[in-house]
């Protein structure tokens, strides 16, 4: 048997396996350390140190999410250096372009000028996008800073909304660079990655191209694990806010991976789509149609009424009616032919129960096992 | 499917899609994984990158999983039996086979043995243009990496001697002794969302649910009690590919068709308006007036996967929830409803007060879903079968014994396509699909981001070949079958492979299926929707 490792973090004596990370053990634990540029099942960069702790007799602060626990390793995760750490990191990041939300808090001309600003580049006189849910807005709420600490930096790309699916407004990029982790270690479309150095460095598609120019196969897994307004939904940004939807979980439905969706619902209307994070088969991730290719359920062309078709034209029916026709006419056929000239097709695209209770109809009701499906086809 | 269930008595996925990633070799063939079960490829993508399983990619066309493949193999379009036949002459050669398994779990390798003798790796290159060198090289890199997974689609599938072509798949991996374990495996990748759940459900003219005969009287007894009917019919019915002609011919007299299209999907389009046409009366049940809606004498408004309860089971078995998440417009019913209603109007009163009920009575009747039930469903679903309510549900198939005793090794030859290319229609033509689309589009055309991604039909030929015909691209082009003529733009791509062109089926106004040929597998009634000759008529 192997020894039980030990950790003793915030005081508390926590076993882990070999291996872990601090922010592992902490997590399982149920002690919060924020983190940025931390994606799970990927290999960490260490990029944005928010998630730093302290750690006894070490030299300097360490990324938790980089750094695996060790025994007898004593770690503080909130202590008076680390949170003067994070500070400063949140204050950098909101200095540096477009965060226009509550936190960003100024009074007068500062605000305005700047708000100004913002609106013109963003091309609409909303607030940042992803207001509410964002979360170095929540990292800069909890820890009480705001972006005045330092002098702005210039915006150095324009927003590029030139493809159907995503915007990326490289003003609120924070270059944590989780983006990148998700399109090259979960989905591997390695489609971006980060380029240029220093000040000028940017998330770029292939040679600096547009997405759509690119290898992009718009599966928009950067889209949902961006944690700030960087990239976005082109279809919902700033008409729909976090706040306005109710989201239900259940199952794609079109190929038969069976990704788990939320549905965002407002007023009655599917807006977007997001994959369910930690659950099999998908862990989060979608395809461009399970993620983008929900319009029809809203579509104007959606059959609503049933229809009889009448010397060659359809017209507008009530069920009674429409119920009725179709079972004396199934009734009066099955009676003269028998069951055996009827046939049912029932459907890849409906839910067990619906394919149970037709398969249940046709054997039950018509009398015949002329009962297939065209997934053949 | 029914090649697989003759070899292992099941023809589902015999593994999970998470379970891909712990596979030391994975051969793909006949699956375009990346734009057909994109979520899936990623599993596959990243067992490659990041934990150092060997790809071995077996397709005509450049896909873009090429990219990931430490060996991809071009075999002229619908030689599949002659190339799998040549991997196992070969492994067999070399003494790489699993004896244990193959004396433990297995039956018929003794015939099999010999109808392989004259599948040599240079007999193989004659019929399939590989390589002999690259065969035995794959051939090595499959039995000597353990476990090895095996993924196919409807490249495999969709010929003539589909059931073939399975069946011998399943040689090969029992042949190695890849069953029964994490990372092994045979695995059919289902198109669409629920043809798994279809076929469980009994969507299928000789079973019952979970796969019960239709030719059983216990269980047609079983049925009848549940039910509350008598006088179950014996004789397995008419499969899609044959109530079409019935139809034609004046048999079948009605036809209710839900949710399908057949217009666009069927394989000879131009036979399949003519017989639906026959039709003394059609009802037609979807969410949108498709092209075999307005063919219909009625027509029923359904409800989409967004306004509705249930469950759909995916492709590795695995059954999941599907909840409402917005109220359906107008009158629109979900479609077990509309059922019920005709079913009682005819006077068989059938009535539920919820889908969950539906999902109490399925697992009454049903073995394999015996253990199902919704609150069971909630954080996530169950992979079949799953016997009792405490069940943990079955991710790997096959684990001590085969759903059928022992796996059997099916001696086949090779036949080749249906259709050959000849003078007058010298290239081979293969329809398949495409990221940006689904199926007949009806769902997808809806979202104009997709369209503007993938707009219209294209041919996609090679650069040779486009040289060959003088064609630029972007150009408009006919192509020509014995049975049809559809016009396309021409796109001139690295993935096409000479003497072959591909065509996508999404397209209600290009159909492809226009020039399919509808000769059908005799076992599974699937049409050789993949290989056709065509030519190409300048306009
Ligand atoms: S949408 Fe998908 S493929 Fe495109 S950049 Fe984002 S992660 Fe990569
Ligand atoms: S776009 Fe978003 S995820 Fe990517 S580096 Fe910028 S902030 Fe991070
Ligand atoms: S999101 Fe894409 S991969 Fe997942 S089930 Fe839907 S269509 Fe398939
Ligand atoms: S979350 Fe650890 S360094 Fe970014």
């Amino acid at each position: 048997m192997t020894t039980a490792h030990k950790i003793i973090i915030n005081g508390n004596e926590l076993s882990f396996a070999q291996g872990e990370t601090i922010l592992e053990v902490s997590r399982k634990n149920g002690i919060d350390i924020p983190t940025l540029c931390h994606l799970k099942g990927t290999i960490p960069t260490g990029a944005c140190r928010i998630c730093v702790v302290e750690v006894k007799g070490a030299r300097s602060l360490v990324p938790s999410c980089a750094t695996p626990a060790s025994d007898n390793m004593v770690v503080h995760t909130e202590s008076p250096k680390v949170v003067e750490a994070r500070k400063q990191i949140l204050q950098l990041m909101l200095s540096s372009g477009n965060h226009n939300c509550a936190v960003r808090l100024s009074d007068g001309e500062d605000w305005t000028s700047f708000q100004l600003k913002v609106q013109a580049q963003d091309s609409t006189s909303e607030l940042c996008p992803v207001w509410g849910d964002c979360t170095l807005q929540n990292l800069a709420y909890k820890y009480q800073v705001t972006g005045e600490e330092f002098p702005p930096t210039e915006t150095r790309y324009p927003m590029e909304t030139v493809n159907p699916f995503i915007v990326r407004d490289f003003s609120r990029c924070i270059q944590c660079g989780r983006c990148v982790q998700a399109c090259n270690e979960v989905q591997v479309n390695n489609a971006i990655n980060l380029g240029y150095r220093g000040a000028n460095s940017k998330i770029v598609a292939g040679v600096d191209r547009p997405l759509k120019d690119s290898d992009c196969v718009f599966c928009g897994e950067c889209v949902q694990v961006c944690p700030v307004g960087a990239l976005v939904e082109k279809e919902t940004r700033c008409t729909v806010r976090p706040w306005e939807i109710k989201k239900v979980r259940t199952t794609c439905s079109y190929c038969g991976v069976g990704c788990q969706i939320y549905l965002h619902v407002k007023d009655n209307k599917v807006v977007s789509v997001s994959g369910v994070e930690d659950v099999s088969p998908n862990f989060g991730s979608l395809c461009v149609k399970g993620r983008f290719g929900f319009n029809f359920i809203n579509s104007k062309e959606r059959l609503t009424t049933p229809l009889i078709k009448e010397n060659g034209k359809f017209k507008e029916a009530s069920w009674e009616e429409a119920l009725k026709l179709v079972a004396s006419k199934f009734n009066d056929i099955k009676s003269k032919h028998g069951g055996d000239s009827l046939a049912v097709l029932a459907s890849a695209r409906i839910t067990n129960e619906e394919n149970y209770i037709i398969q249940k109809f046709t054997r039950g009701v018509l009398k015949t096992n002329n009962i297939d499906h065209c997934a053949r086809l | 499917m029914a090649g697989l269930a003759a070899a292992f008595g099941s023809g589902a996925m015999t593994n999970t899609i998470a379970d891909i990633e712990t596979a030391k070799v994975i051969l793909v063939t006949g699956s375009n994984t990346t734009e057909n079960h994109p979520v899936l490829s990623a599993f596959v993508k990243r067992a490659i990158k990041f934990r150092g399983a060997k790809l071995i990619l077996i397709d005509p066309r450049r896909i873009k999983l090429t990219e990931f493949a430490h060996k991809w193999l071009r075999p002229n379009l619908g030689t599949d039996v002659a190339w799998i036949n040549g991997l196992m002459h070969i492994i067999i050669k070399e003494g790489l086979h699993d004896k244990t398994f193959i004396e433990n779990r297995t039956e018929g390798f003794e015939e099999l043995k010999q109808k392989l003798e004259k599948y040599t790796p240079e007999y193989v290159e004659k019929i399939t243009g590989i390589p002999s060198e690259d065969l035995i090289e794959t051939a090595m890199l499959y039995a000597e990496n353990k476990p090895a997974s095996i993924i196919y689609c409807m490249g495999i599938t969709q010929h003539t001697t589909g059931t073939d072509n399975v069946k011998s798949l399943a040689n090969l991996s029992m042949l190695c002794g890849n069953l029964g374990m994490a990372g092994g495996g045979v695995n059919p990748l289902r198109g669409q969302n629920n043809v798994q759940g279809a076929c469980d459900m009994g969507g299928l003219p000789d079973v019952f649910t979970g796969y019960q005969k239709v030719a059983d009287s216990e269980i047609r007894k079983r049925m009848e009690e549940v039910w509350g009917v008598t006088d179950l019919s014996e004789k397995p019915g008419l499969k899609v590919t044959q109530m079409l002609p019935e139809a034609h011919e004046g048999k079948i007299k009605a036809m209710y068709i839900i949710g399908e299209n057949p217009m666009v999907s069927d394989a000879d389009l131009n036979h399949a308006e003519k017989s639906l046409k026959h039709l003394d009366f059609l009802v037609v049940q979807d969410i949108f007036m498709t092209e075999t809606a307005v063919l219909a004498d009625v027509v029923l408004p359904s409800s989409c996967f967004a306004e509705k309860e249930g469950t759909f089971s995916n492709t590795e078995r695995r059954i999941q929830r599907v909840r409402k998440g917005v109220e359906p417009p107008g009158q629109v019913l979900d479609d077990w409803k509309i059922v019920c209603r005709i079913s009682t109007l005819m006077g068989h009163a059938m009535d539920y007060p919820s889908s969950a009920s539906i999902m109490e009575e399925i697992s009454k009747v049903t073995p394999s879903y015996a253990g199902i039930s919704y609150d069971r469903l909630e954080n996530n679903g169950i992979h079949w079968p799953c016997p009792n309510s405490t069940h943990p549900g079955t991710p790997i198939l096959h684990t001590e014994k085969f759903t059928r005793g022992n796996g059997v090794f099916h001696s086949i030859d090779y036949i080749p396509p249906a259709e050959q290319t000849d003078e007058e229609y010298p290239l081979y033509l293969t329809t398949g699909r495409l990221l940006y689309q689904y199926h007949t589009g009806t769902m997808t055309m809806k979202t104009d981001g997709l369209n503007e991604r993938a707009p219209e039909c294209f041919v996609e030929i090679s650069q040779e070949d486009s040289g060959k015909y003088a064609l630029k691209n972007g150009e408009l082009v006919d192509i020509a079958s014995r049975r049809g003529q559809i016009r396309a733009a021409v796109n001139i791509s690295t993935k096409a492979s000479s003497g072959t062109v591909f065509i996508p089926f999404h397209y209600g106004n290009s159909p492809a299926n226009k020039l399919t040929n509808s000769a059908l597998d005799p076992v599974s009634g699937i049409p050789e929707f993949k290989v056709c000759a065509v030519k190409l008529l300048r306009v």
